[in-house]
């Protein structure tokens, strides 16, 4: 597929490879957090692991939507389904993360509810419009790239006066969640704390609706450098250079690897549309970060009937995780997948335990499917295999 | 979840609309986020909305900043695969 195949070429990664190897320091350490899970499936996804010099390590972040979507908020969407009579859609992957009582949008379903898997959020507002009869709700999640079609939807809806629509936002912000893990490092999350870390690979999706200018506040503040790069295994090797240089070089600015796709101020019209539409919450419970100031987005006012929680009065309680899941110590940072006891023994894709198994972005999930394997002692040497970075499967993920 | 493909658009449609390709295989996507996009160029397609462009001419100078690496440095040792 043309812009994608021309960056998964094997034999360039490896330059790049040896161009790290030879501009790291000795004696020093490199600590980079990836913060999207676009990018933690790529990493896993074409070994990228392997490529990088032994003092350059790469810290899964917190950019899963699926993942950072606290209990409480699925609880809630739930029990809307199973006790209010709609029919709820939402996107595929957020049907199978596991909610209290053993449930999931998946088993309710199974026990009754009316629960629809949509490709898009017009095809949740199609349903509303066919089925005049049924209450239809949309359970929006995501970060800002999932975020302007949302929107769109709402006001659409408003212009038909579609009266049976109405959408439940869990939409959160990214350079929210970065000025969260930078704000505390030291500080005591959850019990725990957050990793040290010497730059990040900022957001490809995300920044092309966004752009990289909101990144510069904290890149200045917090004194860390910020690559954005594309998905694409080539866009990270490149930006872990460019991060390199960086450190070794003591600046801490956002630079732009994506520059086919990012510009500095992203995407007007998108922005221009949610801000039409949806406003900061005061604050929002992420799995792993717990509560974030103004870090997610709910309806405004004039588009308030569309809004579920408000419409079927719907409240917020926070729930805990499964005890021996360790997915809000791997969204900080902290842990990494085979930290957890459950991690491919109770816990696999086809039974996650925790949210981190449900999405290929998902830490775990990406760990399952692609880098377990590198975890087993080779006895024998085998063929010398291609290049990880040559695989021509189109798959590209924010 | 946030799969994101380029796309080239093949025609435009009413209500902010457009055909776009997908390696052979022909969408309807809606535009209505990317109002300046139009027959031959490349859009950025997420569940079902383009949400940005794509520039031709940034993607091959980041290509070209790739090649240019690959020639100018010293001949590479195959890394032990472990
Ligand atoms: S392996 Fe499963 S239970 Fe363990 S942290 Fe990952 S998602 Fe949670």
């Amino acid at each position: 597929m043309k812009f994608i195949d021309e960056f998964r070429d094997g034999t360039l990664a490896a330059r790049i490879a040896a161009r790290l190897a030879a501009e790291v320091e000795t004696g020093r350490d490199y600590r980079f957090m990836e913060f999207c899970g676009g990018h933690t499936h790529a990493i896993a996804r074409y070994g990228i692991t392997d490529l990088l010099p032994t003092q350059v390590r790469m810290i899964h972040g917190p950019g899963c939507p699926v993942c950072v979507l606290p209990i409480g908020r699925i609880d809630q969407a739930i029990r809307l389904a199973l006790t209010r009579d709609v029919m709820l859609c939402t996107y595929g992957d957020v049907m199978r993360v596991p909610a209290s009582d053993g449930l999931s949008l998946q088993r309710a379903k199974g026990r009754g509810a009316d629960i629809r898997m949509v490709y898009s959020a017009a095809d949740a507002l199609e349903l509303a419009r066919l089925h005049p009869e049924r209450d239809v709700v949309f359970l929006a999640i995501g970060f800002e790239t999932t975020t302007p079609p949302t929107a769109l939807v709402v006001r659409q809806a408003s212009l038909e006066g579609l009266g049976n629509f109405s959408v439940l936002c869990n939409h959160v912000l990214t350079p929210s969640a970065i000025a969260h893990i930078l704000h505390s490092p030291d500080a005591d999350l959850a019990g725990e704390q957050t990793a040290s870390i010497d730059g990040f690979i900022g957001p490809a999706h995300v920044s092309i609706v966004i752009g990289y200018a909101p990144y510069e506040a904290f890149a200045h503040d917090y004194r860390k450098p910020v690559v954005i790069a594309g998905f694409e295994p080539l866009d990270v090797m490149q930006s872990i250079l460019m991060l390199v240089r960086q450190v070794n070089q003591g600046r801490f600015e956002v630079e732009n690897e994506f520059t086919r796709a990012v510009s500095r101020h992203g995407n007007q019209a998108a922005q221009a549309i949610i801000d039409e539409v949806l406003e900061r919450r005061a604050t929002f419970e992420w799995r792993g970060l717990g509560d974030v100031p103004h870090s997610a987005l709910q309806i405004r006012e004039p588009y308030a009937a569309f809004d579920a929680e408000k419409k079927y009065a719907l409240d917020f309680s926070s729930v805990a995780d499964h005890r021996q899941c360790d997915c809000g110590a791997i969204l900080r940072g902290v842990k990494q997948p085979t930290d957890c006891r459950l991690f491919a023994t109770v816990c696999t894709p086809e039974n996650p335990m925790g949210s981190c198994m449900v999405s290929s972005e998902g830490a775990c999930a990406a760990h399952y499917s692609y880098g377990r394997f590198r975890d087993i002692p080779v006895v024998s040497t085998p063929e010398p295999a291609s290049t990880p970075a040559t695989a021509t499967t189109p798959a590209q993920t924010a | 979840m946030c799969l994101a493909l380029p796309a080239l658009v093949v025609a435009l449609l009413d209500d902010d609309h457009a055909t776009v390709d997908l390696d052979g295989i022909q969408k309807r996507v809606s535009i209505a986020l990317t109002p300046d996009a139009g027959v031959g160029d490349y859009v950025i397609v997420h569940v079902g909305y383009a949400i940005g462009m794509l520039d031709p001419h940034e993607a091959q100078q980041t290509l070209d900043l790739f090649a240019e690496l690959a020639e100018s440095q010293m001949p590479v040792e195959p890394r032990p695969v472990t």
